[in-house]
């Protein structure tokens, strides 16, 4: 018994020392004490500060894309083979749930050309369903599961992008991920702790940012005021092939600038290799310069050539962003000059960098927690902790006397052994998760009263000493199963169900849990065998 | 010290006033559930745009309202959240009915923007220190400083930053009124003062914290919740028909279903809002609540080993009794750290603390007076149907006299 009882002291020694040293380490001053204690304990969103955002991936757009690409594919494909129809027209999905009705119509297909049109659209088109309206007209959906995939590329696209423009940021421990289960959800769950400008995340997160350098008109490449002011100064309508695109607005003040330029860019965003922000030639200017892919810069030198003295223009979205006037000949790099701030130029460089969304995406849900709000809750929840651990404490000590110390120190290193356990899984300790920690207290209390009840009916009995601590351990044994087992089946939901700080506490209670039951039998155990060693069995337990 | 030695209190044969009292208490809670239009969601589940904000002062909610409706797009609510630790705080909301997330979103931004234009500085171009973030405070105070002759490198003007803004967000909770607050930050002197006073002002709020559910956000949520709380209660019956009579898992289950009530109830009855913390408070209250039914069942599946000859209420009784001074022990004991987050814990935990005062209480006494009349009932029911009583059986023979025989029947209820 005795040299069982040696190892059962090691092994609880050892526990003691890897749990301290992995909460605190093993430091030489106070200052590094509270620094190893700060590191190595995570905090969770809510006591840190920081948002938490669920976007939307709009992947209806996605869809529509991809029947318009496909039409102009069939149109290019038609041409060549001599088929024309009058229209072809892509209907308009107004939310996520209109996805699977993006239907491409096309009408006036010549009826003897029925057959010749059924085969370009099998080659070209093959993802699609064609359905006759009538001799002439026909409309094309995509099927279901190449629908179902394109939609899950869309959001998959949105994480990866995502994902590159927040890292990009330098922020620590961001996280990027699907929401909710892949294919019946569009969703991004993305987090960002201690992010202060969330305004500055959220838009360089939601900017779909689709780039376009593309030629101004040559006949009129001086700004517009306005549109209806440029309507009338070309005649009421717009040449074929252009648009007008509004330039972004840098001073307060200043009236709009609207150019007219080409509807087929140049460059588009997917033919930049790699992008850099860096200050303009003359002091308080910011520019970005990119470099192009092979293909993307032989189109974009003859280009150049063609057009020395003409104007281009930069477009982010719906944004002009710059207008420079074409010197010579440009190869496979650029820059993009006369940049509103080092900001603007950082965050341009970023969208270059990480390409453009698949597909808009909106905010679905968001939650930001300042970091006083952080600094307050920490406070409180250790206040209430010491107050309750206090509280049990003096009552342990006074119903079961001595015998209150062995719980009390079990229950000291449950906690130890709670906290070391979370600073090991690297679990986030959330303001739930510090409730947990306090509720743990309560229950682990439970175990040790569960026995030292059973002891002192034993003992009531007329047992001796050993005989009753060992029944006490032995009886109390299942129901302490029982009761751990049921709570934990709680937290186990709880973690599936929840997010984030509830999380946390499913977390920490099922850890309490666990430890608790080392501690409450394994370590009293030991503790009481300590006690009784020695005694010649009549002299009275004190309990 | 022992307080419950031997107790012999007849627990089950007062049960009645007890389960009206559960009655009661059910229908008052549900009552006022249906009464106040449902339950009243917290963060996690109120669908809309939502903002803490702290103020120097004590806030006038009207002047907010009015100064919010005037931008925001839809009703706008303004909640005072003082107590528990908490003071000068509102929450100002808006409400979601027909709004989509752009608005939504949109609205978020328009509420900030009135709260500067009303209570802060808004033409001055100066920074607002109590609402800023370490970017923007250290680009804000980079080419002043210089100008100003503070000589400082990059590293120790983040550190600055860092140090200045931590201490507003830890030692005066996100808000400070003067500037010389700030002078006890290491590294402070009058240059850098002077730069701060100049390019900065003190606006008299601070944004605490900030929320927008979406409608399919926050329905999802709320799906959640309820299917957390279903599958767990639904998990425990498993788990306790196969350690002991499915009736006592049923019984079980019903003592905690009528726990999650009653407390839900309450929530109603006071007016507090549910969040998903207090879910998450529920569900550990199942839990906590069936530890305490079980500990019951044990002792009494432990007794009817050894008792034939008792009544089945009998042996509940003693079983009771004898847990007695673990029950009082434990359920006081998590009880006295319950009580201590619900008092000092702060505002955040609020609904989850309330939610355990509540169900502690009522967990302990369900598991005495509803769980066990549970099975207790059913297995008088059980047993009246199944042996309807016995004749006993005449003798032939010169009259003998008959003894009645006491009901050796271990099932039937003395009563």
């Amino acid at each position: 018994m005795q040299k069982n009882l040696k190892t059962r002291t090691v092994i609880i020694l050892v526990t003691i020392l890897l749990c301290v040293v992995r909460i605190v380490g093993l430091p030489t001053s106070k200052t590094e004490l509270v620094d190893h204690l700060k590191n190595s304990i995570r905090l969770g969103l809510d006591l840190k500060g920081g948002s938490h955002l669920v976007m939307e991936v709009q992947v209806q757009d996605a869809v529509k894309g991809d029947a318009q690409q496909t039409s102009e594919r069939l149109q290019d494909a038609a041409a060549k083979q001599g088929i024309v129809w009058n229209s072809a027209e892509v209907s308009d999905p107004q939310s996520v749930d209109d996805a699977g009705n993006v239907t491409l119509t096309i009408k006036g297909v010549n009826p003897g050309k029925a057959a010749d049109f059924r085969n370009l659209v099998n080659t070209e088109a093959p993802t699609y369903i064609l359905t006759a309206l009538n001799s002439t007209d026909y409309s094309l959906k995509l099927k279901p599961s190449d629908l179902i995939d394109l939609k899950k590329l869309a959001v998959q696209g949105a994480i990866d992008t995502i994902s590159n423009r927040i890292n990009d940021m330098g922020v620590a421990e961001t996280s990027v991920q699907q929401y909710g289960q892949s294919g019946a959800d569009y969703q991004i769950l993305i987090e960002l702790p201690g992010v202060d400008d969330l305004a500055h995340a959220k838009e360089l997160i939601g900017t779909t940012a689709v780039l376009q350098i593309t030629g101004v008109d040559k006949q009129h490449d001086t700004p517009f005021t306005s549109r209806e002011d440029a309507l009338a100064k070309l005649g009421g309508i717009l040449p074929l092939n252009e648009t007008l695109y509004k330039m972004k607005p840098r001073v307060r003040g200043q009236g709009d600038e609207w150019y007219l330029v080409d509807k087929l860019p140049v460059i588009k965003g997917s033919d930049i290799r790699s992008a850099r922000a860096g200050q303009g030639d003359t002091g308080r200017t910011w520019q970005t310069s990119f470099t192009l892919s092979q293909e993307g810069g032989r189109r974009f030198a003859r280009f150049t050539g063609d057009h020395v003295g003409d104007k281009l223009a930069v477009i982010l979205d719906n944004d002009i962003v710059s207008v420079a006037t074409i010197n010579e000949r440009i190869e496979d790099s650029g820059r993009i000059m006369g940049l509103g701030s080092e900001e603007e130029a950082s965050d341009l460089a970023r969208y270059l960098r990480s390409g453009s969304l698949p597909a808009r995406v909106t905010t679905a849900f968001e939650n930001s927690v300042g970091p006083s709000l952080g600094a307050d809750s920490i406070h409180q929840g250790i206040v209430s902790g010491i107050a309750g651990l206090i509280a049990v404490i003096t009552v342990m000590l006074i119903y079961y006397k001595r015998s209150g110390v062995n719980a009390v120190l079990a229950l000291a290193l449950n906690t130890v052994i709670l906290l070391a356990a979370i600073a090991y899984f690297h679990a986030a300790l959330t303001l739930p998760g510090i409730a947990g920690v306090i509720l743990t207290i309560g229950m682990a209390v439970d175990s040790n009263v569960l026995i030292f009840e059973r002891i002192r009916e034993e003992l009531r009995t007329g047992k001796g000493v050993f005989a009753a601590v060992d029944t006490g351990f032995n009886k109390a044994w299942w129901t302490i199963v029982d009761t751990h087992v049921t709570t934990i089946v709680s937290c186990a939901f709880l973690f599936l169900f929840g997010e984030g700080p509830v999380r946390g506490f499913a977390v920490t209670l099922t850890i309490g849990l666990f430890a608790n039951v080392f501690t409450a039998v394994f370590v009293s155990r030991t503790i009481f065998n300590w006690e009784i060693l020695g005694r010649r069995g009549t002299e009275a337990l004190s309990i | 010290m022992e307080l419950f030695k031997n107790t012999n209190y007849d627990f089950l044969g007062k049960k009645w006033p007890f389960i009206i009292a559960s009655v009661v208490l059910s229908v008052a809670g549900l009552t006022s559930i249906a009464l106040k239009g449902g339950l009243k969601y917290g963060i996690d589940f109120k669908e809309g745009t939502l903002i803490q904000v702290k103020f120097a002062n004590p806030p006038q909610d009207n002047k907010i309202r009015a100064a919010m409706l005037e931008k925001v797009k839809g009703e706008v609510s303004v909640q005072d959240l003082s107590g528990n630790g908490v003071v000068n705080t509102v929450e100002i909301a808006t409400e979601a009915k027909g709004q989509g997330e752009s608005t939504m979103n949109a609205n978020q931004n328009i509420m900030r923007a009135v709260l500067t234009d009303t209570f802060g500085q808004p033409g001055a171009g100066k920074l607002d220190l109590n609402n800023t973030g370490e970017d923007e405070l250290f680009n804000r105070l980079r080419d002043p400083l210089a100008r100003a002759g503070v000589a400082m490198n990059d590293e120790q003007l983040k550190t600055l930053v860092h140090n200045i803004l931590g201490e507003i967000n830890t030692h005066h909770s996100g808000l400070i009124a003067n500037f010389t607050d700030l002078s006890s930050v290491p590294g402070m002197n009058s240059g850098i003062m002077n730069t701060l006073r100049q390019e900065c002002y003190l606006a008299p709020f601070h944004v605490v914290s900030a929320q927008m559910v979406g409608p399919k956000v926050g329905a999802k949520l709320r799906q959640k919740a309820l299917f957390a709380t279903l599958y767990a209660l639904a998990g425990m019956l498993v788990y306790i028909a196969f350690r002991f009579e499915w009736i006592y898992g049923l019984g079980a289950v019903i003592a905690c279903f009528h726990d999650t009530l009653i407390t839900v109830g309450l929530f109603s009855l006071f007016g507090k809002e549910i969040s998903m913390t207090v879910i998450a408070a529920l569900l550990t209250l199942v839990g906590y609540s069936m530890n305490d039914t079980i500990v019951i069942f044990d002792r009494i599946r432990e007794n009817l080993k050894f008792s034939r000859k008792e009544s089945l209420e009998a042996v509940m009784n003693r079983a009771v009794n004898q847990t007695l001074s673990r029950t009082i022990m434990t359920s006081g004991l998590t009880f006295l750290t319950v009580i201590a987050l619900f008092i000092w814990g702060g505002p955040v935990l609020n609904g989850f603390s309330f939610a355990l005062v509540c169900g502690i209480i009522v967990g302990t006494y369900s598991s005495v007076f509803v769980a066990s009349p549970i099975v207790l009932f059913w297995h008088n029911y059980a047993d009246s149907r199944r042996k309807p009583t016995p004749k006993p059986p005449t003798v032939s023979g010169p009259a003998a006299p008959r003894v009645e025989t006491a009901r050796k029947n271990p099932t039937k209820a003395v009563r």
